[in-house]
């Protein structure tokens, strides 16, 4: 079928300065739930919305689906306010955490309902429900009952239902949650697949980053309410900008140092006693445009796959610190080791350990960080 | 800012046309139906006849001794009542949930049969036999002059009529409790008796206190039964009766129907508001393992013995009736006769006839209201939706005495001029019985995830398609259950109609009443016989609706 069938009502979403605050349970004060959040969707892209339960990621996608009523700020489907629209009307469609599959009405019936919501012609119902089904190979099973397919079965059938009325924007409540973990992983590629290809504009909520990494254009990383970054998923991991959005897209060791000042567009920072040269270390401060002085303290963001850890024997040039294997556990492919160093522990992740060999616990190794991938956060907010 | 939100939720509503006129429909009915009534009986209570403000009457009633010990009598009934109703309750509950009895159907059966049952029954069996003329007074021991009429009958009749609602409640704790707690118990070393009485009894108690609070508020509202068989041991509701329709003393009657309204009003606020809060039991989502554990031999053919016991009262009860229905004199002449159902079928016929027509009326009016109620209060945000909930409840608590006053008193005047018509029984009983169908769709909605209806509205269905097309028939067992209770109990409804019948809209359980009062207890027998072939008819149909209903579901 051609890509056009179904992209030709997709269209973009802004969000201006949106705001929802909700009444305390006990109805003495008020909170946040999101706070002065502004994102462009453009059309035909996929973006994230990722962060911890509580952050507000849900409540900007009801927003969005008019479930919820901006406490301030607009919403743009397409360039036009929505803000007095009914949820009903703003031609979108949801795919929900629960399914939520209508238990009575055959799997068939569950896809054609928004087109008969539409009063559509009969005959154009039967060819449009039929092509869904038969894209997500759901045809065999038409007749049945939603309890009577698997879990991956019905995820297919919520996003058949989803994508029938060929909606401006597609709303993902973080529906890949229910399945085991072999079976997200299928449907997350299944899922970035279809979007891809019908080219339809969506928002995804999830607290899962593997899951924000593999299927987004971009990832908007979301804490109390507030946009802690936006950009694609390898942005982000290469340039946090915030202790928080380090840690929560992959891991990280946040080792502080000290500033020594810039070297072109390197710097150096003294760690553990020595002096080290960091090639691009990207400097992210708290206050936009203040730059740490000889002297500040400052946090260096070292992924655990960018430690390397040597026998101690080796500790030659290069290694900046001695330490002990406290902790290892083997996965395999990769292994994983607390290593005390200093007062700190580190994380390190070793890929292919059958190649480079395995530290016991107890051990002493030397330490080595690729400083090429070190990265530098300034001021309170590191 | 809470302003702001208020008026955010207020144009949701004018921006949802469908919402706002069941809204707006909703409480117009509740205003009329309930809010009016009971304003105008607490009004009337401390006015003059001229409508000043005159606490006389009710001082003087207060102060009077015939009033405290009727309140006390009633009291005193309500109490005992629940005690020994929660009690056989729980050994039924008990029983039925935590063994294998043999025989369960039936027992639940037996359990069923006093809530379906017309009012009279049980005081005319015990008439029958243990009256003057008893089978088991005159006939077994001979005693001449036994006097069935007091508060021994009364407990006796009402723990029966009452049990089944004391064993709802707690089968439904029962069921809900995790088996695994049990277990867990038992894996610590506990042994049976002691896990009863630290883990099931403990967690069991907010259904207890349930119970008896329910069984309480019927006992202190039956009117049925005290009417026919109290002898000289007055209560509240038949006071409040006897004084209006006897004494034509409207205003102490009001007050005597209010005196009854504080205790059951308190019990209902209690049961609904605070023990709500205090229940134990944990809904996990995950479908209820309803095992059966294996009691140990001993207790379980004691509890056994117990349920039959019961099973057999209730049975002699209603087979005594059955019999009286045929035979020439009861306790003189047991020759079998058709005689007695010539009353039925003459001067009986014309009430019955208007029993069926207006609960036919008033049950699929109160089945849809109670589900589009539940609905709102569920599901919907609109201002006063607390406001609602608690008045469309509250006729629950109120005796149905009190609404018969109530009713008397706000409609036979213009701009409501109603009593005398059919359409004022229609009402009470919409009003009086959707409670419980609001409280069954409640439970079912809270059981739905809200997101398929949100996924029916994301689509592009209104809240009227998506309460159609969707809600109601997830909601359909909760709905059909809510019919046939509404439609019983308008056919047995005796308290509150008993105030608002007429000459021309008479009733099937008015004409009953009147039979006992003519001491002819034969015709009254023949005439409950007939109710209750209606009404087992009526809920065989129902249930065949629903099956129907179900069924062409699926084949589409």
């Amino acid at each position: 079928m051609a890509k056009s069938d179904f992209s030709s009502k997709s269209s973009s979403v802004t969000l201006k300065n949106l705001t929802k605050k909700f009444g305390s349970l006990d109805g003495s004060g008020e909170m946040t739930a999101v706070d002065d959040f502004n994102l462009e969707i453009e059309d035909g892209e996929l973006v994230t919305l990722l962060g911890p339960s509580g952050c507000g990621k849900t409540t900007t996608l009801r927003m969005v689906a008019g479930f919820e009523f901006p406490t301030s700020g607009s919403i743009l489907i397409g360039g036009k306010d929505v803000a007095r629209v009914p949820p009903n009307k703003r031609g979108l469609s949801m795919v929900f955490q629960s399914y939520a599959l209508f238990p009575h009405l055959s799997i068939y019936e569950n896809v054609a309902y928004g087109l008969r919501v539409q009063r559509l012609p009969k005959a154009e119902i039967a060819e449009r429900t039929a092509e869904v089904l038969d894209l997500m190979q759901l045809t065999s099973m038409a007749k049945r009952h939603p309890s009577q397919v698997s879990g991956g079965q019905q995820q297919r059938i919520a996003l058949a239902r989803a994508i029938v009325i060929e909606p401006k924007v597609l709303l993902f409540d973080e529906p890949l949650s229910n399945l085991d973990a072999k079976l997200r992983e299928y449907m997350r590629d299944e899922l970035r697949k279809l979007q891809k290809r019908l080219g339809i504009t969506s928002l995804y909520v999830t607290h899962d980053q593997d899951e924000a990494m593999a299927i987004s254009d971009r990832v908007v990383i979301m804490e109390g309410g507030k946009i802690r970054q936006t950009g694609t998923p390898r942005q982000i991991y290469e340039h946090p900008r915030s202790k928080f959005v380090a840690n929560f897209m992959g891991k990280a060791n946040l080792v502080p140092a000290l500033f020594e000042g810039r070297e072109g567009d390197g710097a150096v920072v003294s760690l553990w006693g020595g002096k080290v040269f960091l090639s691009r270390p990207d400097i992210q401060s708290r206050d936009a445009g203040s730059e740490p002085a000889a002297g500040d303290t400052v946090s260096l963001v070292v992924r655990p796959e960018a430690v390397r850890l040597t026998p101690a024997t080796d500790a030659g040039p290069g290694s900046l610190i001695a330490g002990t294997v406290v902790r290892l556990t083997y996965f395999g492919g990769v292994a994983l080791y607390e290593v005390m160093a200093g007062d700190r522990t580190l994380i390190v992740e070793s890929h292919n350990p059958q190649a480079t060999g395995v530290f016991e616990e107890g051990m002493t190794v030397g330490i080595h960080f690729d400083l090429d991938s070190v990265r530098i956060l300034h001021g309170a907010e590191c | 800012m809470k302003g702001k939100n208020r008026s955010m939720r207020l144009s949701h509503l004018a921006g949802d046309p469908v919402l706002l006129f069941f809204v707006v429909l909703v409480f117009s009915g509740l205003a009329l139906f309930v809010v009016l009534p009971l304003s105008r009986i607490f009004v009337y209570g401390v006015t003059d006849d001229a409508g000043k403000l005159d606490f006389a009457a009710a001082i003087e009633m207060l102060g009077s001794g015939a009033y405290a010990s009727t309140f006390r009598n009633s009291m005193m009934l309500g109490i005992v009542t629940a005690v020994i109703a929660t009690l056989i309750g729980y050994a039924f509950a008990y029983a039925i949930t935590r063994t294998d009895l043999p025989f369960k159907g039936f027992f639940k059966a037996v359990a069923t049969i006093p809530i379906i049952s017309p009012p009279f029954v049980l005081s005319l069996s015990m008439i029958f036999l243990f009256g003057r003329n008893g089978l088991i007074t005159r006939r077994l021991f001979g005693i001449e002059d036994a006097n069935v009429y007091g508060m021994r009958s009364l407990v006796i009749i009402q723990s029966i009529s009452f049990f089944p609602i004391a064993y709802l409640t707690l089968t439904g704790i029962l069921e809900k409790m995790n088996p695994a707690v049990e277990d867990a118990a038992l894996n610590l070393g506990a042994s049976k008796f002691r896990i009863f009485r630290t883990v099931t009894l403990p967690l069991s108690l907010p259904g207890i206190v349930s119970a008896l609070l329910l069984v309480f508020i019927q006992s202190m509202e039956d009117f049925s039964n005290p009417a026919v068989i109290s002898g000289n041991f007055s209560t509240l509701a038949v006071e409040a009766y006897r004084i209006i329709t006897g004494m034509y003393d409207m205003r102490g009657g009001s007050l005597m129907a209010l005196m009854l309204l504080a205790p059951t009003f308190a019990a209902f606020a209690l049961q609904k508001y605070w023990l709500s809060g205090k229940s134990f039991v944990t809904v996990t989502g995950k479908p209820g393992q309803v095992r059966v554990r294996a009691e140990g031999p001993a207790l379980k053919w004691t509890l056994f013995a117990f349920c039959a016991l019961i099973a057999f009262i209730v049975i002699l009860f209603y087979g005594t009736v059955l019999v009286g229905a045929f035979v020439k004199i009861w306790g003189i002449n047991f020759t079998l006769t058709w005689s007695h159902f010539k009353y039925v079928f003459s001067v009986g016929w014309a009430p019955l006839r208007n029993s069926v027509t207006l609960a036919l009326i008033a049950t699929p009016i109160t089945g849809i209201l109670g589900m589009i109620i539940a609905f709102l209060v569920v599901r919907k945000s609109f201002p006063g939706k607390r406001l609602m909930e608690f008045l469309s409840m509250l006729t629950f608590a109120v005796p149905g005495t009190v609404v018969g006053i109530s009713y008397i008193l706000a409609f036979n005047q213009k701009p409501f001029l109603l009593t005398g018509t059919a359409f004022i029984l229609v009402m009470v009983f919409t009003f009086r019985n959707m409670p419980v169908g609001i409280e069954a769709g409640t439970s079912t909605l809270l059981q739905i995830d809200m997101s398929i209806e949100e996924a029916s509205t994301i689509l592009g269905a209104t809240s009227a398609v998506t309460f159609r097309r969707i809600s109601l028939p997830l909601l359909r067992q909760a709905f059909f259950s809510g019919l046939v209770y509404s439609f019983v109990r308008s056919m047995t409804a005796v308290s509150a109609v008993i105030f608002l019948i007429s000459p021309r809209w008479n009733l099937a359980t008015a004409g009953i009443f009147s039979l006992f009062e003519a001491s002819k207890y034969s015709d009254a027998a023949a005439y409950i016989v007939v109710m209750i072939a209606i009404i087992l008819v009526a809920m065989a149909i129902l249930n065949f609706l629903v099956n129907l209903l179900g069924k062409s579901e699926r084949s589409v």
